[in-house]
């Protein structure tokens, strides 16, 4: 990078160094005023939140680049958990195959979406309404009651510690980061998605590839919620078919792209800035608990947090020169 | 074009011939009158909440704001008639106002701080829970419903007809006046075809997208207070269960997602169609799960064959 291109990548990257700034100060105050300090399980126990939330973020980002929004995202999710707790257990080779079917069955989740989204030419928001009820049928018929378990070295080794202090969540979603986002962010067709963000009609008329960068966004999309279910897994050792779990999952995981620096409007923001969102997010409501705030306001501290957030978008205003430019 | 019948609001009337047709396979009490006096009576409170989502449709917006609202206006409205006689003359009134307030904070959010809808609403919704959880934890608020709501809930007026039923007419009627024979309503197609072009004629379209997103929130807060007398009480969750039919509803009546496009009579077949569905679907004694897999495989294929958007070359 020469000296002269550091202002464009500032502005490139503005919403991902501002939500790293946000989650860095606010785990700070979080840390230091933790009744029992920053011991390896107190970091330990908020990875694994954070990154929970982190890896749906980065699912509901690879839609919303492409100006859609996936609505089944948090459903996806509960498909996967309730997958997972039935068939990743048993020898090491049933659950290696369980774990693969459990990823499959997520991206063919997302592959729904897409044909759905390109062929079928719906709105992504009505599409991931409708096709996040089947999916939620689904996992309801795999576990009308919770229950199920899934193989305890692989739970443990995803949700414990790595070299005895290292949260082995974070060094997952490390993986997940360095595997498919930066491939995917410097590939032709991640680069077609923020084109199709920015602008379909010309990057339709340029002859960038719509159809195939919008079905690989919305099923890698659809294989990240699964490695999310599968997460959740790990972490409670049981399925449970809970449509709140999934709706409360894909507004949060909206609301983390938002804190992320994401555009909703497409074409935009970065996964890496969603996953910081995803951990302010977190970090936001264990505030709460530090600073002994009764935990009936936490409900309204957190959705005031998420106001003011989005109000924070309001401030392109004061950079509008035309007026006609506020009308779309 | 005003006389041609929309292919997509056919179609939905014909999709609810042939659920009854279905049904009355199934059971010949599904033709009976008592049962379809029933059935419009439930739809009655998904057609109060799914008219205001069809004016924000209808601007090219969207509302995610309707459970919590439709759980403040119940919630609310049953609080308030707690303070004796006063209280039970205000309730109905004051839930309608709480959801009117959050209305305009998503219409201000979205009008004059030009923020994407979807977000603002889901921040009101978040707040809208926030603010319940506090109001019943901290204040232990009264949660049984009015006599007066109760009476238009649940009570038969003139031919055995139900009330509510008959507030969805009236709600019905004025909406359909508002759309199509008042400069507000042709402001709210206007915008939802080209909100530049609209400013441009002169339209006060900030004022117009403040209001509907009011009203919408009115609406939603007043399906929660039919909804609370109905049930005889109020709950937190209670709207939960409204935001996906309504939406749904609305587009599968042909209004399109988009905005500027779309035709009250359209939501009124979507809403009766979707009724119609989850209780064909109960009575039938479907399980859970396949009730959702068929509920959104419906609203799929239904959209597939008459909602379809352009080609990126048209």
């Amino acid at each position: 990078m020469t000296r002269g291109d550091w202002p464009y990548w500032l502005r490139e990257h503005r919403g991902t160094l501002l939500a790293l700034a946000a989650f860095l100060l606010m785990f700070a105050i979080y840390g230091t005023n933790h009744p029992a300090g920053l011991n390896a399980n107190v970091a330990n126990t908020a990875a694994n939140k954070g990154v929970l939330l982190a890896i749906v973020a980065m699912a509901q980002t690879l839609v919303v680049l492409t100006s859609g929004i996936d609505l089944s995202v948090g459903m996806v999710m509960v498909l996967a958990n309730c997958l997972a707790s039935t068939i990743v257990v048993g020898s090491p080779l049933q659950v290696v195959l369980g774990v693969l079917g459990v990823l499959a069955t997520g991206a063919l989740c997302g592959a729904i979406n897409a044909l759905i989204v390109i062929h079928g030419r719906l709105q992504p928001i009505v599409t991931t309404i409708a096709t996040g009820a089947v999916y939620y049928g689904v996992a309801l018929a795999l576990r009308r009651v919770p229950g199920g378990d899934i193989d305890s070295t692989l739970g443990d080794a995803l949700t414990g510690k790595v070299a005895g202090w290292i949260p082995a969540s974070l060094v997952l979603l490390l993986v997940l980061v360095l595997v498919i986002w930066l491939p995917f962010r410097r590939s032709e067709t991640g680069r077609a998605v923020y084109a199709i963000g920015s602008a379909e009609m010309a990057a339709y008329m340029s002859g960038v590839p719509i159809r195939r960068a919008k079905f690989a966004a919305y099923t890698l999309s659809g294989l990240l919620a699964a490695i999310a279910g599968l997460f959740v897994t790990c972490i409670t050792s049981s399925g449970e078919a809970s449509a709140a779990n999934g709706n409360t999952y894909t507004l949060y995981s909206i609301a983390a792209v938002v804190l992320g620096g994401v555009s909703l409007f497409g074409g935009s923001g970065s996964a890496i800035g969603a996953i910081f969102g995803a951990l302010m997010f977190r970090t936001i409501g264990d505030l709460l608990f530090v600073f002994n705030l009764e935990p009936l306001w936490q409900p309204l501290f957190q959705g005031l947090v998420l106001a003011a957030a989005v109000c924070l978008g309001a401030l392109r205003l004061l950079r509008v020169r035309n007026r006609l430019d506020l009308y779309g | 074009m005003r006389h041609r019948a929309d292919p997509a609001i056919v179609s939905a009337f014909g999709c609810i011939a042939a659920l009854l047709l279905v049904g009355s396979l199934y059971s010949s009490s599904f033709l009976s009158p008592e049962y379809l006096l029933q059935q419009l009576k439930v739809a009655s409170f998904l057609g109060v909440i799914a008219t205001g989502a069809m004016v924000v449709i209808l601007l090219g917006q969207i509302d995610l704001s309707v459970p919590w609202v439709v759980a403040v206006g119940g919630m609310m409205s049953t609080a308030i008639a707690g303070f004796g006689p006063v209280g039970q003359a205000l309730a109905i009134p004051a839930g309608v106002a709480c959801g009117v307030a959050l209305g305009l904070v998503n219409g201000a959010g979205v009008a004059y701080l030009r923020l994407p809808s979807m977000v603002v609403t889901l921040a009101v919704n978040a707040v809208a829970q926030g603010l319940m959880v506090v109001h019943t934890g901290g204040f232990s608020p009264q949660d049984a419903s009015s006599p007066a709501m109760r009476f238009i809930a649940t009570g038969h007026s003139v031919f055995g007809i139900p009330n509510a039923l008959l507030v969805w007419a009236v709600i019905g009627a004025a909406a359909v006046f508002l759309l199509t024979r008042t400069t507000f309503g042709r402001v709210v197609y206007a915008i939802g075809n080209r909100e530049r072009a609209a400013y441009l004629s002169g339209a006060r379209t900030r004022l117009v997208v403040l209001v509907s997103f009011a009203l919408a929130g009115g609406l939603s807060a007043f399906g929660g207070v039919l909804l609370a007398g109905y049930a005889s009480k109020a709950a937190q969750a209670m709207g939960d269960p409204y935001l996906l039919p309504a939406i749904a509803a609305v587009v599968l009546g042909g209004t399109s997602i988009l905005g500027g496009r779309g035709n009250y009579l359209g939501t009124v077949a979507g809403v009766i169609l979707i009724t119609l569905l989850q209780s064909i679907l109960s009575v039938m004694q479907i399980e859970e799960w396949a009730r959702h897999m068929i509920y959104g495989t419906v609203i799929v294929t239904m959209l597939l064959v008459y909602g379809r958007g352009r080609r990126p070359s048209e």
